[in-house]
């Protein structure tokens, strides 16, 4: 397996120059934000409840603070993953180093893998950073850790789709801000897709609703692994990271 | 060890290089020499297996660079026009990381990396960010990668590149102590370094191969008569009949008169020096012999004449088959 040492090199690459820093600092800053202002709301309304004990039969620290923090970190990490894969091809074609790097005897797959693998790594350590805020709130009151691991599950999935999303178009283009903008179109395009479906009916809606990428991280965060969700995903993944084999390998004979 | 037959490359309706074929005999030095844009980096690139050909075959140690690339690629080390590096790695974590990728182990990796790097003259930058190196030490990071793996085949764009005179010469030292384990095939646009480093020649033009062999062989086709120029002072007489009349002497033109001397142009046979003739008929007269010597023979007259007696390129004929 030669997937390793391109592996190793993205990592370098990535913890080299300031990348990964900026993107940790810059997600950590604002899913901290986030994580404060909800719990702050969500301590704020367990005291009124004091008062008013109907009103906190329904107050259980998952849903009301986890779930909408997975929420919001899905939308910040539609901002921050092109940010994490847009180098990966483009700056390599750019530079000329593709030219070394196809040269080299590894195939296109492992080139592939190294890089997809790193770019997972590195969004995988960014997730586990931020497991800070479950052990908080677990710090202060029981928490049910099932829906939280299925919610990081549902997160860890979004991410790997929009990783390889990122890795397609960035082994499409040398530019990269092309790349990494068009990884956040094509992310939001699928984002926003399911809002038509209130309007939609029939067929057209189940398909708007499926295709989705918000729609499938709901369950999850509920503490519902769902079969038709992990397809989306897995499917999702796997497409991705097969039409960029085939850009790579078209390198090799269209000329 | 190198074998290309009729390679084609065309970029739309540009022809890079059309029907290039030649070998290259394992061991051997052979040196890619044209001006710009002729087409050596675009043949580099088929035979690296970077690009595939349009037409034409290539085999690099018996294998086809399209079909069995992954096997070529094992058996060469490519160092690419300006050699492209990454910046933000340091230059020994970049040679690591080429080693690994190329297959060398574990164990022996550090070794081969200190090795490349004392053998390019890097390894007192070793840690330095390849991004802060100058031009010269880069290009010298550059080679070491290709040297890695210890491959059987060197393709080499313009290896001394950026260098300077000191830097250049060791650089064709190493090139030059490749030969025999190695076959190396090198780009330059820099004739000196052929006659230097190269056990032969390919002279490309505007995508053709307009001559192949070896320096001598090419300068004997290009010349097949010796030239000799000389100057006689305080000649009276026929200068020129008395020339022509030496036997071995094949042809005498005229060169400008310059303070009362003589100039002649001797054209004489390759396998009689003509020399010690010409030196006995001037001072048997008594005139003053101010110059002889022989010129032309360099391969860059050779290359000139190669490069410029090129008929003027034909209106490309497939770029019109193709707008079809």
């Amino acid at each position: 397996m030669r997937w390793l040492p391109v592996f190793k090199k993205e990592m370098r690459l990535y913890f080299g120059s300031p990348v990964a820093y900026v993107v940790f600092t810059f997600f950590l800053l604002i899913s901290g934000w986030f994580f404060s202002q909800i719990f702050l709301f969500y301590s704020d309304a367990s005291m009124r409840s004091f008062m008013q004990p109907q009103f906190g039969q329904n107050l259980n620290v998952v849903d009301n603070v986890m779930r909408p923090l997975f929420t919001n970190m899905s939308v910040v990490l539609l901002f921050f993953i092109p940010m994490l894969t847009m180098r990966l091809f483009a700056e390599e074609k750019k530079a000329g180093t593709m030219e070394l790097l196809l040269t080299y005897p590894v195939r296109d797959g492992e080139v592939l893998a190294g890089k997809y693998l790193a770019a997972l790594a590195l969004y995988l350590i960014l997730l586990g950073l931020t497991l800070l805020y479950p052990g908080l709130v677990a710090y202060f009151t029981r928490v049910e850790w099932g829906p939280i691991l299925s919610g990081y599950l549902g997160l860890i999935l979004t991410g790997a789709v929009f990783l390889a999303v990122g890795v397609l178009i960035s082994s499409l283009t040398e530019n990269q801000i092309v790349a990494g903008f068009g990884t956040f179109g094509v992310l939001l395009v699928f984002w926003v897709i399911g809002w038509g479906a209130e309007f939609a009916g029939g067929t057209l809606r189940t398909v708007l609703q499926y295709l989705s990428i918000g729609d499938h991280l709901e369950g999850f965060t509920r503490g519902l692994v769902d079969t038709k969700d992990l397809v989306y995903y897995l499917t999702g993944v796997g497409l991705a990271l097969f039409l960029t084999l085939r850009s790579l390998e078209s390198k090799r004979w269209r000329g | 060890m190198i074998q290309v037959d009729n390679l084609t490359k065309r970029y739309g309706p540009v022809t890079a290089i059309q029907d290039v074929s030649f070998n290259v005999d394992k061991g051997r030095i052979v040196g890619f020499l044209g001006p710009n844009g002729a087409g050596k980096s675009t043949t580099m690139k088929i035979l690296s297996c970077f690009m595939p050909a349009s037409g034409g075959t290539a085999r690099v140690a018996g294998y086809d660079v399209f079909s069995q690339s992954l096997e070529v690629r094992r058996r060469i080390g490519y160092l690419p026009e300006n050699a492209p590096l990454y910046p933000d790695l340091s230059v020994a974590s970049y040679l690591d990381f080429v080693a690994e990728i190329k297959g060398v182990g574990r164990a022996a990796r550090r070794g081969r990396v200190a090795d490349v790097m004392e053998r390019c003259f890097v390894g007192d930058m070793q840690n330095r960010l390849i991004g802060k190196l100058s031009k010269g030490y880069r290009q010298r990071v550059g080679l070491a990668q290709a040297l890695l793996g210890d491959p059987e085949v060197l393709i080499l764009d313009e290896p001394t590149i950026g260098l300077d005179p000191r830097q250049i010469a060791e650089i064709r030292a190493l090139i030059r102590s490749l030969a025999g384990q190695h076959t190396v095939i090198l780009s330059t646009h820099i004739l000196p370094e052929v006659s230097m480093v190269c056990d032969g020649v390919i002279i490309i033009n505007r995508g053709r191969i307009v001559a192949q062999g070896t320096e001598s062989e090419l300068v004997q086709q290009a010349f097949p008569s010796a030239r000799i120029e000389l100057r006689v002072a305080g000649a009276d007489g026929d200068v020129a009949g008395a020339v022509a009349a030496i036997p071995g002497a094949v042809g005498v033109q005229p060169r400008p008169a310059r303070d009362g001397s003589v100039g002649l142009l001797v054209e004489a046979a390759r396998d009689r020096d003509v020399r010690p003739d010409l030196v006995r008929l001037v001072t048997g007269k008594g005139w003053a012999l101010q110059e002889l010597h022989q010129v032309g023979m360099s391969l860059e007259e050779v290359f000139i004449r190669a490069v410029a007696g090129e008929p003027e390129p034909q209106e490309p004929v497939p770029a019109a088959e193709e707008t079809r």
